[in-house]
């Protein structure tokens, strides 16, 4: 059994996550934060949801293509990302956008506005409140979107089949490698990998439950 | 130490219009819930933005609709006092002080130790906010406002929430906070006694409209409006026309009444506390009347 497809499902995963942390906390501040259009903003972000892969994937594809705008712009400085890691990548991130952004939003939602408005009188930075104060209390939901997005982006298949295709050792992760494995009649393969998926995301969502369970009594959410 | 308030702002129901300005002393807003004053008070700490005015503490605009003014809440140098005292749940007591605190490291220490001390919480210092009661959640949140350098006091219904016992408590301290205090404080109370035991002036809104300011004796003694005498607790009221100077119909009550102020002309009710009622001799009452 072949290594490669849990390593680059890791490595997929692992970034994404990081990106999908960073862009996914910050829209639904941003979102949070919004007079009008917020309905509008929300479906966007939320439509990879609940499209079906496929059709992300699609747009990718037509988004990142050699013929799109963005695809040009990209081979001037010698960049493709069709067929390649970085559009894995990049699908895992899209579709686990969308979880990591509605937990993130409902926890912040649930928080006393009173507590930031307190901090920001006291004269409290921005930046000091988001990390100190809005991150710590909105926590449990934080760290529920993490591992919702992460799990979900372990086991991405549609989208990442359209956009980065299914090349053993470069884009070829645990799902795609079922897939492949099943077509080439070769059920034990499909069998190990699923195998692995399934304890993957049981382990992850567990250590969820655990984390979240250990901060209900108050303990700090890092150190 | 002095602010001056003047803003608008259309709310769902009313249009808030007040204009006052607070100089050294604790200045009352008296009004029923809803009225607006709560939202006066975020106004001016810059947590919502009034549609227009002009709000200038000790010299500093804050916020000036013409010049297109705005600071932001951590420019103004406003304490506020939540209802709910929203301290950080997810910092003990002396963190909460501290995240506040201005100055150097070793000024901050001094101040969160000497906070602690000043409100009795050394012995919370490591606890959290759940784990303490509201009077000591007050105190602490309290502390925290007077470690962030604020020049300007906002206590936003401060004994709401709490049980008539501990309020009796917590009104006593906080008189001696406001007297060590050596800025303004504003009050927004819906509680008459409250206003009358920790102000010095107040004013009374009234769906948004702000009435003349009176030092507390004048507002609780010959309230000018049907709202401010209900609000300072006068319960017998009746429709009331005036007769002659020191002589007054009460329609409702179908009694004439003799003040012992002159009557202005267009006087509309007349009320009596329960207080200025004799059974025993049965005198004529002593009667305040107003527009």
């Amino acid at each position: 059994m072949e290594i490669a497809p849990l390593i680059i499902t890791l490595e997929t995963a692992v970034t994404a996550t990081i990106v999908t942390f960073l862009a996914g906390t910050g829209l639904a501040l941003a979102v949070v934060r919004m007079r009008r259009f917020q309905g509008l903003a929300d479906a966007v972000i939320t439509l990879p949801l609940v499209l079906p892969p496929t059709v992300v994937g699609f747009f990718l594809l037509l988004l990142f293509g050699k013929r799109s705008l963005i695809g040009r712009f990209l081979l001037q400085f010698d960049i493709t990302l069709v067929f390649t890691w970085k559009a894995a990548v990049i699908a895992a991130i899209v579709v686990s956008l969308p979880l990591m952004y509605r937990t993130a939003r409902g926890a912040f939602e649930q928080l006393d506005p009173n507590i930031l408005a307190a901090a920001r009188t006291l004269g409290v930075s921005e930046w000091r409140i988001f990390w100190y104060v809005l991150l710590p209390n909105a926590r449990s939901g934080i760290l529920a979107g993490l591992v919702l997005s992460f799990t979900r982006a372990l086991g991405e298949f549609g989208a990442t089949i359209m956009f980065a295709g299914n090349i053993p050792g470069v884009t070829q992760t645990m799902s795609t490698a079922i897939y492949a494995a099943v077509q080439a009649n070769d059920y034990d393969l499909a069998f190990d990998w699923a195998i692995a998926i399934v304890l993957f995301s049981l382990f992850f969502v567990v250590l969820m439950n655990w984390w979240i369970a250990r901060m209900a009594k108050g303990a700090a959410l890092w150190s | 130490m002095e602010l001056m308030v003047r803003l608008q702002k259309q709310l769902r129901n009313f249009r808030l219009d007040v204009d006052f300005a607070a100089r050294d002393e604790v200045f009352a807003l008296l009004g029923a819930s809803g009225c607006g004053k709560s939202m006066t008070l975020k106004c001016i700490a810059g947590i919502e933005q009034p549609d227009s005015g002009r709000i200038v503490l000790n010299g500093r605009v804050l916020y000036d609709s013409e010049a297109g003014i705005n600071l932001k809440p951590q420019q103004r140098k406003v304490g506020y006092l939540f209802q709910n005292y929203a301290l950080f749940p997810n910092m003990t007591i002396a963190d909460n002080i501290r995240f506040a605190a201005v100055g150097t490291a070793a000024e901050r220490e001094q101040l969160v130790a000497g906070n602690l001390a000043r409100f009795s919480l050394q012995d919370l210092a490591s606890a959290y906010p759940r784990e303490l009661s509201g009077g000591q959640q007050q105190r602490a949140a309290l502390a925290r406002i007077l470690v962030s350098g604020a020049e300007l006091l906002l206590l936003d219904e401060p004994f709401s929430a709490l049980d008539s016992y501990l309020k009796w408590q917590l009104e006593l301290e906080l008189t001696d906070v406001l007297s060590a205090y050596d800025g303004s404080a504003l009050l927004v109370s819906h509680d008459r006694g409250e206003v009358y035991r920790l102000a010095d002036r107040a004013a009374v809104i009234n769906k948004g409209q702000m009435e003349a300011v009176h030092t507390k004796q004048g507002l609780f003694q010959s309230p000018d409006t049907l709202a401010a005498t209900l609000l300072t607790g006068c319960k017998n009221v009746s429709g009331a026309h005036r007769l002659a100077e020191h002589r007054i119909q009460a329609d409702d009550w179908e009694l004439e009444l003799e003040t012992h102020e002159s009557v202005a002309e267009g006087v509309r009710y007349a009320g009596i506390r329960a207080h200025f009622l004799e059974v025993e001799q049965l005198p004529a009452p002593m009667c305040s009347a107003w527009k």
